[in-house]
C-alpha cells in the first residue's frame, strides 16, 4: 500500500531521515517506534506529502505521491495527529470537515451523502451522542475519538496515527487501539501508527519498525524487533523482556537504577 | 452568547442592514420626513430634496455598504488564515501605506492636477507599496510564511506611520489639516464612478471569498491539518492574502482609515455563527455594511452641521459594544472559547 524507496528528507537544510526503505502492505497494522527525535513523525509526514523527499520516492498504492493531487492523497490517506483544536466547533462540524476532499469545485454545502457518512463514522467511533458538543468541552479521549471519526469520514484506505494514546489513561488507550484494530480487521483499513509505549506497540501491531537517529534500525514482528539487546542499545535503558502469557507477544519492563545496582551488588 | 441558526441570523442581518440604510437616508440637516423621501424618490424629479437624497446621502450609503462589507470580509479572511482573532486588515500595514500615499499626494499638490482621482490613486499605490514587499519578502521558495507576514506587516505599519509623522512635521497647517482628515476616514466621496467601481469589486470579492469558505474552514485547524484534508494551502494562502489586500487597499484609498470594523465585526459575528466560514462570511458582510452605514449616520448628525470622522465613531461604538459583549460572555464563564 505504501512503499518508501531510498527516502532522504528533512526540513530545509536539516536532514532528518536517511536512506529509508520500507514497505507497508495492504490491510496491515504497522507500528513505528523509536526514541524521541528519531524521525517517527517525519516519516509519517513523508507519507502524507507534507514533506517532499530530497531523494527517493514514496509510493501510494503503486503511484508516486508527487504525481498525485493533494486532494487525491486526502481521499486515500487520513491522518490523526497530536494537535488539539482550540476552536469552537461541534463534533459534527469537525467530523464533516473530513468530507472536504470530496467537495466539488463549486460546492459550498455538504450533500446528504456527506452527512450520512458523518453520522455513520460517529456511530462507529462512539461519539454520536456527543455530536452537538463543542470540541473544546470534551475530554482528551473523546477528542481523540472525534479525530478518528474525522479521519474515517475521509473514507481512506490508509489511516495514519501519531501517538493517539499519549496523555490517556489505560481505559482510553485500550478503547482507542481496540477501535483502530477493529477498523483494521473488519474494514480492511491499512493502519500506520506511531506509538511511544513499546508494550502497546507490541500488543497491537502486526509489524514494527524501530527508528534510531533517522535511520531504520529493525523491521519485523514485535517478537523480532523487541529483544532486550536492541532496546537497551537504542533507548540507552536497561530493560527485561518477557512474554505476555495471554497474547504471546513480548512485554518490555524497565529496570530502575536502584534495582539495577542491587542486582549488580548481589552478583 | 448562544449560537443561532442561519434561519434567524440571515434575515436578522439583512434587517439590520436595511434599517441602517433607511435611517441613513432619512437623517440629515435638511430634515426631510420619511414619507416625503418615498414620494420624492418615486417621482424622480430634480427637486432640491431629490438632489440631497440621490447625490449626498445615497452615495454615502452605497460607499458605507461596500467599505463596511469589504473590511469585514478582509478581517474574516485574515483572522481565519492567521488563526489569530486579533489580526485585522490594518495589522498588515496596508492602511499605513495608503496614508503615506495620500499624505505625499497632498503635500506634493498632486490633487490639483487630477482633482477627482489623485487621492484615491495615491492611496492605492501606497497600499501596494506595502503589500508587494510584504508578499515577496515572505516567500521562501514556494512557501508563504505566515508568521513572517504578520511581523513584517506590523513593522511596515510602524515605518509608514513614522514617515507620515515626518510629513506632518514638514507640512503647512492647511495641508496638515487635509492629511489628518483623510487619515481619520470619511465616507464622503464625490465621484459616483469610483464608488461604483469599488462596489463592483467588493461584491465580486464577496462571491469569490465564498468559494474559499471550505478552505478557510480547513485552515482554521492549522496548515498541516488543512493539507491532510486535501487543501493546497500554499496556493490558497496566496490567493486569500491578495484578495484581503485588494479589499483593504481599495477601501482605504477611497475612504481613509476606518478602524475597528474589520476587527470587531468578524469577531462579534463569530460568536453568533460559530467557526463555519460559509455563515461567517455572509453574515459579517451584512453586519459590517450595516454597522458602517449606521456609524456614518451618527458621525454626520450628532453635532451637525459639523461632521465627525466616521473612524472615531466606529472605534468608540464598536469598542464599547465589544467590551460589553465580552464581559457578559465571561460572566457566564465558559472555558476555552476565545476564538
Amino acid at each position: 500500500m505504501i512503499e518508501i524507496r531510498g527516502l532522504t528528507c528533512g526540513y530545509g537544510e536539516k536532514t532528518i531521515l536517511h536512506d529509508i526503505d520500507l514497505s507497508v502492505g495492504k490491510g496491515e497494522f504497522f507500528g513505528i517506534i523509536g526514541p524521541n527525535g528519531s524521525g517517527k513523525t517525519t516519516m509519517l509526514r513523508a507519507m502524507t506529502r507534507l514533506i517532499r523527499p530530497a531523494t527517493g520516492t514514496v509510493l501510494l498504492g503503486g503511484t508516486d505521491m508527487k504525481d498525485l493531487h493533494i486532494a487525491d492523497v486526502a481521499r486515500k490517506v487520513a491522518v490523526v495527529s497530536q494537535s488539539m483544536p482550540l476552536i469552537e466547533m461541534t463534533v459534527r462540524e469537525f467530523v464533516l470537515l473530513g468530507r472536504i476532499p470530496y467537495y466539488r469545485k463549486l460546492q459550498f454545502f455538504e450533500k446528504e451523502e456527506d452527512t450520512a457518512i458523518a453520522e455513520r463514522v460517529m456511530e462507529m467511533t462512539g461519539v454520536r451522542h456527543l455530536a452537538a458538543v463543542l470540541m473544546s468541552e470534551m475530554s482528551a479521549g473523546e477528542v481523540q475519538l472525534a479525530f478518528i471519526a474525522r479521519g474515517l469520514a475521509q473514507q481512506p484506505e490508509v489511516l495514519l496515527l501519531d501517538e493517539p494514546t499519549s496523555h490517556l489513561d489505560i481505559t482510553h488507550q485500550a478503547a482507542i487501539l481496540d477501535l483502530v484494530k477493529r477498523l483494521n480487521r473488519q474494514e480492511g483499513l491499512t493502519v500506520v501508527i506511531i506509538l511511544h509505549d513499546l508494550n502497546l506497540a507490541s500488543e497491537y501491531c502486526d509489524r514494527l519498525v524501530l527508528m534510531d537517529g533517522g535511520r531504520i534500525r529493525k523491521v519485523g514482528t514485535p517478537a523480532e524487533v523487541l529483544d532486550y539487546e536492541t532496546i537497551e542499545e537504542v533507548y540507552g535503558t536497561v530493560v527485561v523482556v518477557r512474554e505476555n502469557p495471554l497474547s504471546r507477544k513480548p512485554f518490555v519492563m524497565i529496570v530502575s537504577e536502584e534495582v539495577r545496582d542491587k542486582c549488580r551488588g548481589r552478583s | 452568547m448562544k449560537r443561532r441558526s442561519m434561519k434567524v441570523l440571515l434575515p436578522a442581518a439583512c434587517l439590520f442592514l436595511a434599517a441602517a440604510a433607511v435611517t441613513a437616508i432619512a437623517s440629515g440637516p435638511a430634515g426631510i420626513p420619511l414619507l416625503r423621501i418615498l414620494t420624492t424618490i418615486l417621482e424622480g424629479q430634480a427637486t432640491p430634496e431629490f438632489g440631497i437624497l440621490m447625490d449626498i446621502r445615497l452615495p454615502r450609503i452605497i460607499l458605507g455598504f461596500a467599505v463596511g462589507g469589504a473590511l469585514s470580509i478582509a478581517g474574516v479572511i485574515l483572522q481565519g488564515m492567521f488563526r489569530n482573532p486579533l489580526v485585522e486588515p490594518y495589522t498588515l500595514g496596508i492602511s499605513g501605506g495608503a496614508a503615506l500615499g495620500a499624505a505625499l499626494c497632498i503635500i506634493l499638490n498632486l490633487h490639483y492636477v487630477l482633482p477627482m482621482t489623485a487621492l484615491p490613486l495615491s492611496g492605492f499605490l501606497g497600499s501596494c507599496l506595502v503589500i508587494l514587499p510584504l508578499y515577496f519578502l515572505n516567500m521562501r521558495r514556494t512557501v508563504l510564511r505566515m508568521q513572517g507576514i504578520l511581523l513584517t506587516g506590523v513593522m511596515m505599519s510602524f515605518i509608514s506611520s513614522s514617515l507620515v509623522f515626518l510629513i506632518f512635521a514638514i507640512s503647512k497647517t492647511q495641508e496638515l489639516h487635509s492629511i489628518v482628515f483623510w487619515i481619520m476616514g470619511s465616507l464622503e466621496e464625490p465621484s459616483w464612478t469610483l464608488i461604483l467601481i469599488l462596489t463592483a469589486i467588493v461584491v465580486v470579492c464577496l462571491f469569490a471569498s465564498f468559494f474559499f469558505a471550505p478552505v478557510l474552514n480547513a485552515l482554521s485547524l492549522g496548515e498541516e491539518e488543512a493539507v491532510h484534508l486535501g487543501i493546497d494551502t500554499e496556493r490558497a494562502k496566496k490567493q486569500l492574502f491578495l484578495m484581503a489586500s485588494l479589499l483593504t487597499g481599495i477601501s482605504v484609498s477611497l475612504t481613509g482609515i476606518i478602524g475597528f470594523v474589520g476587527l470587531i465585526v468578524p469577531h462579534f459575528v463569530r460568536m453568533l455563527t460559530g467557526y463555519d466560514h460559509r455563515r461567517l462570511l455572509v453574515v459579517s458582510f451584512l453586519v459590517g455594511s450595516g454597522f458602517l452605514i449606521f456609524c456614518d449616520t451618527i458621525a454626520r448628525t450628532v453635532i451637525s452641521p459639523i461632521e465627525l470622522p466616521v473612524g472615531v465613531i466606529t472605534g468608540i461604538l464598536g469598542g464599547s459594544v465589544f467590551i460589553y459583549v465580552l464581559a457578559r460572555r465571561q460572566g457566564s464563564a465558559r472555558p476555552g472559547g476565545s476564538l
